[in-house]
């Protein structure tokens, strides 16, 4: 089974969402925490950090929101994505431990690259752009599976999924046998089946960010969607 | 400067990990141009036949009868300002690499400017994105950017100034790198970036330190310069650090004060001083000088803050409006807001020999000053 990650902006609705998101089929949430100039981020995920701190969402607020969330969604991986910042001022090793009493099954810091602060146990992220001796050495170091951006650029749907997948999925593979995860720009459900032929399971940001300020109805519906269309999948 | 790029606990590479290749092409790129001869012959030449350079240095007797006070006079060169000698070493740089498009970020415009003269110089494509509070307030800088054939991208979201172009000029970077060389105005960034800034405006101090021994056969008490991002104090700093007895002094903007009041956070790829709140979330900057409204600094500032070698001060809006008329009315040079801070502290020091950076002139700051 090809596994579905979806992304949600840490808020008030969060822990309800990200529950209609498992309804859906969601196999793993990953909460935002918003960070004021997030250089990965395309606009929309860019204008929902804005929103969820002009809100109040700060870094406490957020570990109650990953603690209310994992309440609701049993044994789920929860996985808190968000920016040095954040961990700089929070204090590194503090935040690794706060964010696991609160529920989180790991971090992802998107503007850490392997090599920086190895003490933090973390799922890495590896680009289009990557050598291979640097995927070696993100696999080497990532908790449990790795995150492959799918294209070179910042997070956001496209009209099509990249071409550089495909080649870094054979990149990847040739280095690791850890489960990859496909993210960026992916936004449909046929975009979604055509990633999940590639790698292990795909990550849906930027859209799903959009469909969550409909409400957990409309989230879970659009999640399904996207389940259906990677257990269409042929393993 | 340690191999990885730390300053202290400063600096490194607090980057998306699509960048990090760009980075290490940069880095390999940077140290095979520093120790290649004809790197530095031709930056050379070009700062003797196009930069202007090396520019002079001017007493300021009247601005300061009290005192040696002289000005390196970066107001001279080429474009107006010493932004240049960054964009024309970054320039011959990224050709070497083999990139043909340029991404930059500006504030006061001067860097945007410099960045799009070396690019017409050069036939290289160039797109600066700059801030809609800062193309309001820096009017003159966009036509010139835009006449030299640069594209001006504006930002309209957060401050509107040179915090969110910075952040979209590196976001563009992300998604073009293969084709793209960033050109940062500042000696801020990941590494190595904060080294190869410093490296290329360091001629501020070689000269000025050549020229103050000329004129007063000794060297100066103080040597001062306006910091925002912090790229001509590090020039001219880098001159005179090996002087113990020279006093290394930075002046930044009292409500953009990243030395005076900021905290150790990460901004825009680096680990420095930034005005940050408890959370790590950046908090905005203020000042009449568009070039100092930046809540970060450089991270070899704040290293040499924290190491004791150089202090760092503010002046306020109104203070450097009073040193921007003075320097006029009294010496016949209108200096640019960025540095009426240096010299607005650098007038009431008790030191007798004093050398202010003046690094820019102020011509783009016409409307801002006689609007008030």
């Amino acid at each position: 089974m090809k596994k579905l990650v979806i992304y949600l902006m840490s808020g008030r609705e969060t822990p309800k969402l990200a529950a209609a998101a498992v309804r859906g089929g969601a196999d793993l949430v990953e909460l935002g925490f918003p960070f004021s100039d997030p250089l990965a981020d395309g606009p929309v995920i860019r204008r929902a950090a804005e929103r969820a701190l002009s809100e109040g969402m700060r870094t406490r607020t957020c570990l109650e929101c990953l603690s209310q969330t994992r309440e609701l969604v049993g044994d789920l991986p929860l996985v808190p994505m968000t920016y040095s910042a954040l961990l700089e001022a929070y204090g590194w090793e503090r935040f690794a431990v706060d964010a696991r009493a609160a529920g989180a099954t790991s971090v992802i810091v998107a503007d850490l690259p392997a090599g920086e602060r190895p003490e933090l146990r973390r799922i890495q992220l590896v680009a289009p752009t990557s050598t291979d001796e640097r995927l070696r050495f993100a696999a080497a170091a990532t908790d449990g599976w790795l995150y492959l951006v799918t294209l070179t650029g910042t997070t956001g749907a496209r009209s099509d999924l990249s071409p550089e997948l495909a080649e870094l999925v054979r990149r990847a593979r040739a280095v690791t046998g850890l489960p990859l995860y496909a993210g960026f720009g992916i936004s449909t459900p046929d975009q979604a089946r055509a990633a999940a032929e590639l790698a292990d399971g795909i990550v849906v940001g930027s859209r799903a960010v959009e469909v969550a300020a409909l409400g957990p109805k409309a989230l879970q519906a659009y999640v399904r969607s996207l389940r259906d269309a990677i257990d269409s999948v042929v393993p | 400067m340690t191999s990885t790029g730390l300053y202290g606990t400063y600096g490194g590479r607090y980057v998306p990990e699509t960048l990090v290749p760009a980075l290490d092409e940069l880095e390999a790129g940077w140290l095979a141009a520093r120790s290649d001869e004809s790197f530095q012959a031709e930056l050379d030449e070009l700062g003797r036949t196009f930069a202007g350079r090396p520019t002079p240095l001017t007493r300021a007797e009247r601005f300061a009868p009290d005192k040696r006070l002289y000005l390196k006079r970066e107001d001279l060169l080429h474009t107006g300002a010493h932004k240049l000698n960054n964009a024309l070493g970054q320039a011959v740089l990224a050709q070497r690499l083999g990139k043909r498009r340029i991404v930059a970020e500006t504030g006061a415009g001067q860097h945007g400017v410099a960045t799009a003269t070396v690019c017409a110089r050069f036939g290289l494509e160039c797109v600066v994105y700059m801030g809609e509070e800062d193309m309001r307030r820096q009017r003159p800088n966009v036509e010139r950017m835009q006449l030299l054939g640069a594209e001006v991208r504006p930002v309209d979201f957060g401050t509107r100034t040179l915090k969110e172009a910075t952040s979209e000029a590196i976001r563009d970077w992300i998604t073009n790198v293969e084709t793209t060389h960033y050109l940062i105005g500042s000696c801020v960034g990941p590494a190595p970036y904060p080294e190869i800034v410093r490296e290329l405006q360091a001629v501020l101090g070689r000269e000025s330190r050549d020229q103050f021994l000329a004129a007063e056969a000794r060297l100066p008490e103080v040597v001062a310069a306006c910091v925002g991002g912090g790229s001509n104090a590090i020039g001219m700093f880098a001159g005179f650090i090996d002087d113990e007895g020279v006093r290394l002094l930075g002046v930044e903007a009292a409500h953009a004060a990243s030395l005076g009041t900021g905290n150790a956070a990460v901004l825009h790829g680096a680990r420095s001083s930034v005005l940050a709140d408890e959370d790590g979330q950046i908090i905005d900057a203020h000042s009449i000088s568009a070039g100092l409204d930046y809540p970060g600094v450089g991270p070899e500032h704040a290293w040499l803050r924290d190491s004791g070698r150089a202090e760092y001060v503010s002046a306020s809006d109104d203070e450097a409006l009073t040193a921007f008329g003075d320097l006029t009315r009294l010496e016949g040079i209108i200096p640019a807001l960025e540095p009426a801070h240096a010299l607005a502290r650098a007038r009431e020091l008790q030191e007798e020999f004093v050398l202010v950076c003046l690094s820019g002139r102020g011509d783009k700051d016409l409307a801002e000053v006689l609007a008030r």
